[in-house]
């Protein structure tokens, strides 16, 4: 036997307890949508996973007035320290519950259980924690003493890290005193939902966190909902531009998560082979599903030969197929239209005149697949070279001095992140100072703490998740009383409650059982 | 696979060819130097996710029959005496009296003084360098500090080849390494190396020992390595087992990945030896995961990987009666040696 061929090492299911149905978390309970439901698979077998419920126009406005009732009632009354202790039971609950939460989020997104188990699901943990630490400390957060919660934060999340997303999104809002109403992706709802259990289970105020589902008309009618005072978007470029569009003009604050089209420059002084495996971990990590993916390589031309050559021998030992398999590296491309795309991207590489390579691996009969590739001659005018693929594609660029690779790595319309590697720490630090990405990694790639703040410079929008600049998009300077003359509108956001003063007078009763339960 | 001409250059031109001129400080001193560095983080990164393959049922069989054939079984006490050899021996050729199916391990590691008992103890057993029984392998070259002249590194060296020894564990003179006294590092080895010839001609393998405890830093382990790699060492070994830390998976990837390169550049195989703190058959899986996915599962034969380990086997075997059995057992199952 070839030991390589390593024998299946599946993760179990057995602890999952799936519904077939998923209705919407709206306050603090599931209801049946008022849109048309729609099935969520599991896209490396495309077999059904679960019915999951579109929330129409009218689920929205609930959805809304739920997460402003709680707002006014409880959660913007609860003293910080309440607030964290929320947090930190809904910390530990994720930690509980990781496993099955890692599993469910492989069956439905396609990404490796490897990477579910170790890095998003301690990362949802991590993200409560750390923001649980910040509820009680908002004096610090940058934004002058007693700074002001927004209110009700609409957020949008994309299908690359569904629940990953959904902490980056939920955690700090919480943590400043907002409440939330949430759109997963249309592909990939179900650990959301799974994670309404959680906040069920750690009792928390009813409308405090509202999770609606369905496609993208559900998430426009969230962000344009005249109840809601900000706006939180994790996604393309081409629907985060539109949100802009719908936004302005309006009072909702709006912080943007956008594409990238990531370099990665790796210097003829480089450690080699943790380069190469920084390569690998940069644009295959999550089958490239990263906006923030080192989808650019910048070596130095004269080691380039030597790089592509250990590089091609590196990704011969990745290994495609099962999700489930503890020992996958590769999974499924999450939908059928993401492969479409990245499909139509690659083959107009090769028709650019780019070189194309892709690792010899076997390709299951179900579901969506692409095998890692590799493009090499490309030119910084190819498509492949400047648009986001948003799957296991490189395009490897060469360059020959310091100032030419920070003039190609900036030369794109994007400014998420990038990468250096060079064994000398002033070279790192120089270049680092010049380039205009939000997030520059030395000597690693694709690596997330919720310490560390995380945004992008032009079309990868604006804004910033983690660490204490992450509050800020949810936070306002103090509403100031006294001797400086303010226009009285400004004291309390009048206009904003209007919008559920109707609903106040039927939820009053309510008011009473929340603030109980946020005293256990 | 194609490689460069160096392929067929004799291994003394090779090096030569490679360094650039003779071994001297200076000349070893700009090849080593110009070798890729280490970045720790990520080659510990990379290790630890090598860990945490899942090696099941017949993969995590295989594994285990193929640990025990790769297994330097040892003992390197001051208080070894005859009777705790032949016994060290006679657990080689028959790890678990239980199975007689049990593959026997690659060979016995013993001090120099100790040679000729392991020699008599394995009888037609012994080896000898071939395929079929065990070999005999003998420390040498003042182990374990390597503390001492070059003639008596050289008659230690001769005298366990002459008890029998078809494999010799030597140290690299650690404080010349790290005084950048390189050439000499380099021509001990290629004195030992020397001193491994056997008189009708035929040699002992050389493995290389750098104490990677005592190096300190991978980039360092890196240099050690190439520089016994071009002296000609056939296999190059983390440690001696008697300094802390001792053999770390880190450390080995980043010798494979030096290995590996080599075979790149030459066409020529060299082996690798990680020895001591090597305990339980899940790290010794991680271990062949490593080999498996750094240079290929062509290195995973006694020719081209060893462990340097006692009490590994007796990890081992506890879990191949629990594969065969279906339960397991205890201590009391396998013999202590």
């Amino acid at each position: 036997m070839k030991f390589l061929d390593y024998a299946p090492a599946p993760e179990s299911q057995a602890l999952l307890n799936l519904k077939s149905d998923y209705g919407l978390f709206i306050n603090g309970d599931f209801t049946a949508g008022r849109g048309t439901p729609f099935q969520t698979i599991n896209p490396a077998t495309e077999q059904q996973i679960a019915m999951i419920a579109t929330a129409n126009e009218a689920d929205v406005d609930a959805a809304v007035a739920a997460a402003r009732h709680a707002y006014d009632g409880v959660w913007s009354r609860l003293s910080g320290s309440d607030r964290g202790k929320y947090l930190f039971r809904i910390a530990r609950l994720v930690q509980e519950r990781a496993r099955e939460l890692a599993v469910a989020e492989t069956l439905d997104n396609g990404k490796p259980i490897k990477e579910t188990r170790d890095v998003d699901i301690p990362l949802v943990a991590a993200w409560f924690f750390y923001y649980a630490g910040w509820a009680d400390k908002l004096d610090h957060a940058g934004v002058g003493p007693n700074p002001a919660s927004l209110g009700v934060a609409a957020q949008v999340i994309p299908w690359n890290f569904p629940l990953m997303m959904l902490a980056w999104k939920i955690a700090p809002a919480l943590a400043a005193g907002n409440t939330v109403v949430l759109k997963p992706a249309e592909t990939t709802s179900l650990t959301a939902l799974l994670f309404a259990e959680i906040l069920q289970q750690a009792d928390l105020p009813a409308g405090v966190v509202n999770i609606i589902t369905g496609d993208g008309s559900t998430g426009q009618t969230l962000v344009n909902h005249p109840g809601v005072n900000k706006v939180a978007f994790t996604g393309s470029t081409s629907v985060g531009r539109a949100i802009a569009r719908s936004v302005a003009g309006t009072d909702k604050k709006l912080s943007l998560e956008l594409g990238g089209k990531g370099a990665n420059i790796v210097f003829d002084d480089a450690p080699i082979d943790q380069a190469v495996e920084g390569i690998v971990r940069g644009i295959f990590f999550n089958q490239g599903h990263v906006c923030c993916a080192g989808s650019r390589l910048l070596v130095q031309e004269s080691i380039h030969d030597d790089v592509i050559e250990r590089l091609k021998r590196r990704m011969q030992t990745l290994r495609l197929g099962d999700p489930l398999d503890k020992n996958t590296d590769i999974g499924a491309i999450n939908s059928a239209e993401q492969l479409a795309r990245i499909r139509e991207l690659s083959d107009l590489g090769q028709q650019e005149g780019a070189e194309r390579w892709s690792t010899d691996c076997v390709i299951p009969e179900n579901g969506f697949w692409f095998a890692p590739t590799i493009f090499t001659n490309v030119s910084t005018s190819h498509r492949i070279a400047r648009d986001e693929i948003f799957g296991p594609v490189l395009s490897v660029l060469t360059f020959r001095t310091p100032a030419e690779a920070i003039a190609k790595a900036n030369n794109t319309p994007y400014g998420l992140s990038a990468g250096i590697w060079s064994d000398k720490g002033s070279r790192i630090l120089a270049v680092a100072d010049k380039l205009r990405a939000g997030v520059i990694w030395a000597n690693t790639f694709n690596q997330f703490d919720p310490s560390s703040p995380f945004g992008g410079y032009k079309e990868s929008g604006y804004g910033r998740e983690g660490g204490r600049h992450g509050l800020a998009a949810y936070l306002k300077p103090a509403v100031r009383t006294g001797s400086r003359s303010i226009p009285a509108a400004e004291h309390a956001p009048v206009s904003k409650k209007s919008a559920s003063a109707s609903k106040k007078s039927a939820s009053a009763s309510k008011k009473s059982a929340s603030a109980e339960k946020a005293t256990k | 696979m194609t490689h460069t001409p160096l392929a067929t250059y004799q291994p003394e031109q090779r090096a030569l060819a490679l360094i650039g001129g003779e071994a001297t400080d200076a000349n070893l001193r700009r090849y080593l130097h110009g070798i890729p560095g280490i970045d720790a983080v990520g080659l510990e990164a990379r290790a630890a996710d090598l860990g945490t393959r899942s090696i099941k049922t017949s993969s995590k069989r295989w594994a285990i029959d193929t640990i025990i054939g790769l297994i330097d079984l040892t003992t390197l006490e001051g208080a070894d005496t005859p009777g705790k050899v032949r016994s060290l021996v006679a657990k080689a050729l028959v790890p678990d009296p239980s199975d007689p199916g049990t593959p026997r391990v690659a060979a016995v590691c013993v001090y120099g003084d100790m040679v000729g008992t392991a020699v008599n103890a394995l009888g037609s057993a012994h080896a000898a360098g071939g395929t079929e029984g065990v070999n005999v392998a003998a420390v040498a070259t003042a182990f374990p500090s390597g503390r001492a002249s070059l003639a008596i590194k050289l008659a230690d060296v001769r005298d366990s080849v002459a008890a029998g020894a078809d494999e010799i564990d030597m140290v690299i003179d650690r404080g010349a390494f790290l005084a950048g006294r390189f050439g000499q590092v380099y021509d001990e080895i290629v004195a030992v190396k020397d001193a491994c010839r056997r008189v009708d001609g035929s040699m002992a393998h050389l493995k290389v020992i750098l104490e990677t405890g005592e190096l300190n830093t991978y980039d360092n382990v890196r240099r050690a390595s190439w520089l016994a790699i071009l002296a000609g060492g056939d296999f190059i070994k983390t440690s001696t087992g008697k300094v802390a830390p001792a053999a770390t998976l880190p450390v080995t990837l980043s010798m494979l990945e030096v290995v590996r390169d080599w075979y790149r550049l030459t066409g020529v195989q060299i082996g690798v030896k990680p020895a001591g703190g090597i305990r339980t058959s899940k790290d010794a899986i991680k271990y062949l995961v490593t080999v498996a996915e750094t240079v290929g599962e062509d290195w995973l034969t006694p020719h081209l990987f060893r462990f340097g380990a006692s009490s590994l086997l007796n990890d081992v075997l506890l879990q191949r009666q629990k594969m065969t059995t279906g339960h397991y057992s205890g201590p009391d199952y396998v013999t202590i040696d």
